[in-house]
């Protein structure tokens, strides 16, 4: 019996498996065990009522997804007084994810979202279909550090800073998150991108730019979380492209303590449940008793390389 | 009861049934869940050569027989998805989730419903016939298209004891106001107590004043495009008219059946 528990940014969980914001809610129970996850992380929740972006809100491409979802939202109390309580039914660690456009709104609503049912924030400083042109505060250290500090002052609760690849500056944003309190990185969220529909000559997406998710984004996705590894001593929470248990393997390998699954469940429901399975395989092939056993296990010899090219 | 999930299903067959639609029949490989007229599978279609989909595709349920397990999808080729599955031999393995989302309602027995199609229209409300007949009610059904020969469904319904009124654009029949005066004379012979409508926009506006004109029960199934199918991800939103306010309605688990007055045009 594999040894799946792993300990992530303040929270022990049962497995290193968890959904990512936006791609997961307590519907998915209709057609999945949920108390197999190590954590329930949820969609981001916001100050006040937001509608969401024009239809199409995603588009396919080759290898993923674009989405422009805009992040509709019933506001915060609503969240509090209806949705939390949804969850209780299960044991599992809830992560609220939460929005807002400024340093003080972001810390005004974590205060609200410091509840007893919840285990901990995540900081979604990262989305980029709120802001003009997708500008979001993890694209710079400062802003970065600004932020992560006022929200640090406002809860008690685990921070987990969400961070975005559309930063020319990843591990400088990284070292500002830490600074600013986060208590692990999640890296990261989708990459901005377009697609045009050449039959109707306009942008495919109602919100003309958006998000990149799904397996075309996994080795750059890898690549951010790796460099984020290196640049901070918190956990980082792996999240790009993850499909499978092997890709899975692949975060952990290069340091990542946990990993979040978002695009694969929209193809199957209970990808979540293939990759912890397939962790617990893997493990049991390998001889290894504690998957925490494999975190970084790519070693530092492929670090001394990189560093020395 | 078997619940909704993720299926592994057998293509019995996947045929033309005229020059637009094909009509795919699958086994699923386990009990069948319970399905109700209206709902819908999320289909993982299958990539070949450079048709590559990345989404499910939703596909309301044509016919289906809990019985052997056995369901069937009238679907338009139209895109990267239904080319592919097109393309895909008897025999063939396919991944299904379903059944989703809401499906039509009945009103109280012995009444009269009248069912008006066109397009995708012709394939969900074909269940809803039969589940009606079954049921008591006395169906009929005004089926529109551009030709004769794109008019899907009508024998199935008639071998099913629906009354089948057939409209096309070339005979001048299917234009909204000879329609309109149908379901006039319909209504006035107490033919019909109910109204469901799907796949024309015109239809739907039509329905929704002829519904609202008679104070009579009304349902229409929509369309639009979906990734998640499970309402997680708040792609699939349409407007919908609640009240004074205009709201977002998730079509894949509020819907694809919603009551009709309060359902827009596009």
């Amino acid at each position: 019996m594999v040894d799946m528990s792993v300990d992530c940014g303040g929270l022990r969980l049962a497995n290193p498996v968890m959904p990512a914001s936006g791609t997961f809610s307590y519907q998915l129970a209709n057609v999945v065990d949920l108390g197999r996850l190590g954590a329930f992380v949820v969609k981001t929740v916001t100050p006040g009522v937001r509608e969401g972006n024009p239809v199409p809100r995603v588009v396919e491409v080759d290898g993923g997804m674009l989405n422009s979802i805009g992040i509709p939202s019933n506001g915060v109390d609503h969240f509090v007084r209806e949705t939390i309580p949804l969850y209780r039914k299960w044991d599992v660690p809830l992560v609220v994810s939460i929005s807002a456009e400024t340093a003080d709104q972001f810390a005004a609503l974590a205060e609200k979202v410091t509840v007893p049912s919840v285990a901990a924030i995540e900081v979604n400083i990262s989305c980029p279909n709120l802001e003009d042109d997708g500008r979001a505060f993890a694209l710079w250290p400062e802003s970065t550090l600004k932020v992560m500090r006022n929200i640090r002052r406002a809860t008690p609760l685990p921070l987990w800073a969400k961070l975005t690849p559309n930063t020319g500056q990843i591990a400088e944003v990284a070292i500002a998150a830490e600074e600013g309190g986060a208590n692990a990185l999640v890296a990261g969220n989708t990459f901005l991108a377009m697609s045009v529909d050449i039959h109707r000559r306009r942008a495919s997406l109602g919100g003309t730019t958006g998000g990149l998710s799904g397996p075309i984004i996994k080795p750059i996705a890898l690549r951010i979380a790796y460099q984020c590894v290196r640049a901070v001593s918190i956990p980082v929470i792996g999240c790009g492209g993850i499909m499978t248990a092997e890709d899975a393997l692949e975060y952990l390998l290069v340091g990542c303590v946990s990993v979040q699954v978002g695009t694969a469940t929209f193809l199957h429901p209970s990808a979540m449940l293939a990759v912890i399975d397939g962790l617990a395989a893997y493990c049991e092939t390998e001889g290894i008793s504690r998957v925490a056993d494999l975190i970084g296990g790519i070693g530092l010899e492929v670090e001394a390389v990189i560093e020395g090219s | 009861m078997v619940e909704a999930g993720e299926f592994d299903a057998v293509l019995k067959s996947n045929y033309w049934k005229n020059e637009q639609y094909k009509l795919a029949e699958i086994r699923l490989n386990a009990m069948c869940p319970e399905i109700k007229p209206g709902q819908f599978f999320h289909i993982l279609c299958p990539s070949i050569d450079y048709s590559r989909p990345f989404f499910r595709r939703p596909m309301s349920v044509y016919d289906f027989d809990e019985c052997s397990s056995e369901i069937s999808f009238l679907y338009k080729v139209s895109g990267v998805g239904t080319h592919a599955l097109a393309a895909l031999p008897n025999g063939a393995r396919i991944n299904v989730l379903g059944p989703l989302g809401v499906g039509f309602s009945l009103p109280p027995s012995r009444t009269a419903i009248v069912l008006l199609a066109r397009g995708v229209g012709l394939a969900t409300l074909a269940p809803l016939g039969r589940w009606a007949r079954e049921r008591g009610h006395a169906v009929t059904a005004i089926l529109s298209a551009r030709t004769p020969s794109l008019l899907m469904s009508a024998k199935e319904m008639r071998d099913n004891g629906v009354e089948v009124i057939a409209v096309t654009d070339i005979e001048g029949t299917s234009d909204v106001g000879n329609v309109s005066i149908l379901l006039k004379h319909l209504h006035r012979e107490g033919r019909m107590d109910a109204l469901y409508t799907c796949g024309s926009n015109r239809l739907l506006q039509l329905a929704r004043a002829v519904t609202h004109k008679f104070g009579i029960f009304g349902e229409v199934a929509l369309e639009q495009q979906m990734a998640c199918g499970l309402g997680m991800c708040f792609s699939c939103v349409r407007p919908f008219r609640e009240g004074r306010s205009i709201v977002h309605r998730r079509v894949c688990c509020e819907g694809p059946v919603f009551p009709l007055q309060n359902a827009m045009s596009w």
